[in-house]
């Protein structure tokens, strides 16, 4: 599937003129910014639409609660910030003045998990998409690449109703196809397998990939599953997988707690109890390094997972 | 500038009326629930009175969307104050009165703070304290982006004031130069805790606003004349100085029933059969 010649692209440049695109189409698209402009890349739609676009400061907590008033009037904010901030700084604003009356504000954090790199666990949201998740009203978006992003973006402007959208930092190998790709809120098949499913979303997907190739050379099949909306979960595409293959490994650049694996675990046990691996930040926070150092030194990487699935198909056949 | 209007005797003892009669329908709905927060309610009524009777321009008549979106914005940030906005929003039109018995009870759309996904004339949700002001702010950044003459008010309770989210959310209203935006800060002195200044200072409140680059105006806020001048002013005002204008509107806790006034206790306390009955007593017609 990943070749030489697999284009690499920023997610959050993707961010940026998909914002822009629409704005072209939709003049009731606004977009608020939290003095991060040139790293979230919204400063992309600020050159092009400057009286379309709010710089709030460093005042995450206003700015989410300013998209509020925004939507309430009839237009759809995209309000981004870090994912950190955007999730958890603001959390209580985004809870009271967005998702509880269901207003059409885009919450998008960039930023999200360890690959924040250098700047530390205060600034990598490991817990996000718990936090996003425990919210009613709310869909919870998190992309594995710049295509995935744009048509995200689109498909986020167009439904009605609170969205979270993840958006990673590092530059990304294009797993799509932008001619064919469209956005359905859907769980996806990237490879068919049959003895293991692995669900994930954002950058560990294409690590995913590459642990199934590693897996086939060991003579297993696994079921590569992108689930890039966690929330509504798409259960039929999950329950069906794993009916076929009886185990499921989870693997996110995220806390094990609340997160895809959360999630399929409330679901699972609830429904088809099968043996479950969650992979991602055991409980603990990051600290300051090179973001492929830290997936390294965190066991997010394609290598580790090899093993962790080794080891589950041995409780599987138990 | 516009020749402010005067009431006359008789104008003035209507306003008074209606203000006993919203002082009382509150009252019921809080002793009916046996919850809610009436000190907070009862500062805030007169300020209410005048903005809906006289100021804003709105209806719930207005029933096209072209009508609707020409109205004049409420935000009642000091949403514990659900009370006193129901008691105006049922006295002007905007949902049945039969609905208000069922305050703060299961079912009912009169939840304990108020939400426009169920109340007719409840523009966002409120009671977090400290949000209203930044949501005042997208709504007016946004009627400025549609060119839409029409106005925000948003009240704000003085306790309120301690959230740094309104801090932010002044320093947004000046930097975008919201001249379309008036805040009311009910200054009753008086939170849960007890006296504003013992529980967290506020003063020098009127410097804090003009500090942030806020037109202030101070008044009365139980004096019908007061409050109106002061609404008139500050749509004015905000167009002379091309900024936001905040109205602080000194005002008394729990005003209108003598053992109410000026009592943290009756924050968020419902009345007893006994106190109900001498607090109706007291806000029987002029």
């Amino acid at each position: 599937m990943l070749t030489d010649k697999t284009k690499i692209s920023s997610l959050r440049v993707a961010y940026g003129e998909a914002i822009t695109e629409l704005g072209k189409e939709n003049a009731d698209i606004v977009v608020l910014e939290c003095d991060l402009s040139k790293s979230t890349q919204t400063i992309i739609f600020q050159k092009v639409f400057p009286e379309r676009f709010f710089n709030m400061g460093i005042a995450e907590q206003d700015a989410v609660s300013t998209a509020a008033g925004f939507a309430s009037a009839g237009k759809i904010p995209f309000i981004s910030t870090f994912a950190i901030f955007a999730s958890g700084r603001a959390w209580e604003q985004v809870r009271n003045s967005i998702a509880y009356p269901k207003f059409n504000v885009k919450v998008v954090g960039t930023h999200g998990g360890l690959t924040v790199g250098e700047d530390g666990a205060s600034h990598q949201a490991l817990e996000d998409i718990c936090l996003m998740r425990a919210l009613p009203n709310m869909t919870v978006i998190a992309p594995a690449d710049s295509i995935e992003v744009k048509a995200a973006v689109k498909f986020a402007a167009e439904y009605k109703g609170p969205v979270y959208l993840r958006i990673p930092r590092p530059n990304l190998p294009e797993l799509f196809d932008e001619t064919e790709y469209k956005f359905d809120m859907k769980a996806h098949i990237l490879r068919e397998g049959k003895d293991l499913t692995i669900a994930s979303y954002g950058e560990t997907v294409i690590e995913c990939l590459k642990c199934a190739e590693m897996l086939e050379q060991k003579g297993i099949s696994a079921e590569v599953i992108n689930v890039s909306t966690i929330k509504p979960l798409d259960e039929k595409t999950i329950l069906q997988s794993i009916q076929k293959t009886g185990a499921i490994m989870t693997v996110e650049n995220h806390s094990i707690i609340g997160g895809l694996g959360g999630a399929i675990c409330e679901f699972l046990s609830e429904t088809f109890p099968i043996p479950v691996k969650r992979i991602g930040v055991r409980d603990k926070f990051g600290q300051s390094g090179k973001a492929e150092d830290l997936m390294a030194k965190y066991g997010l990487t394609a290598e580790k997972f090899t093993d962790e699935a080794l080891n589950l198909i041995k409780i599987k056949n138990k | 500038m516009e020749q402010t209007k005067k009431f006359n005797e008789e104008e003035l003892r209507e306003l008074e009326t209606i203000s006993k009669n919203l002082k009382k329908r509150a009252l019921t709905m809080v002793y009916k629930a046996q919850s809610g927060h009436v000190g907070g309610a009862f500062s805030a009524i007169d300020l209410l009175l005048i903005l809906y009777k006289k100021i804003m321009k709105l209806s719930p008549e207005w029933k096209t969307d072209e009508e609707w979106q020409k109205r004049d914005r409420f935000i009642l940030s000091k949403g514990h104050a659900s009370a006193a906005l129901y008691s105006v929003l049922c006295e002007f039109g905007y949902f049945c009165p039969t609905e208000i018995s069922g305050f703060r009870q299961l079912g009912s759309k009169l939840q304990g703070h108020p939400n426009n996904e169920y109340v007719p004339g409840v523009e966002v949700p409120t009671g977090s304290l400290g949000q209203g002001l930044s949501m005042a702010n997208g709504i007016a950044l946004a009627l400025k982006l549609d060119k839409n003459p029409a106005k925000v008010f948003v009240l704000m309770g003085d306790g309120e004031l301690q959230e740094g989210q309104v801090w932010e959310a002044a320093m947004t209203s000046n930097h975008y130069k919201l001249d379309n935006l008036i805040g009311i800060v009910d200054r009753n002195r008086l939170q849960i805790d007890g006296d504003t200044e013992k529980v967290m200072g506020l003063e020098p409140l009127a410097d804090k606003w003009k500090a942030f680059g806020w037109e202030v105006i101070e008044i009365n806020g139980h004096d019908y004349q007061e409050i109106y001048k002061a609404y008139k002013r500050a749509s004015v005002l905000g167009s002379e100085k091309a900024s936001p204008v905040v109205i602080i509107a000194n005002t008394i806790k729990g005003k209108g029933v003598s053992f109410m006034e000026n009592n943290a206790g009756w924050h968020g306390k419902a009345p007893s059969e006994e106190e109900f009955n001498k607090a109706v007593t007291e806000l029987k017609s002029v």
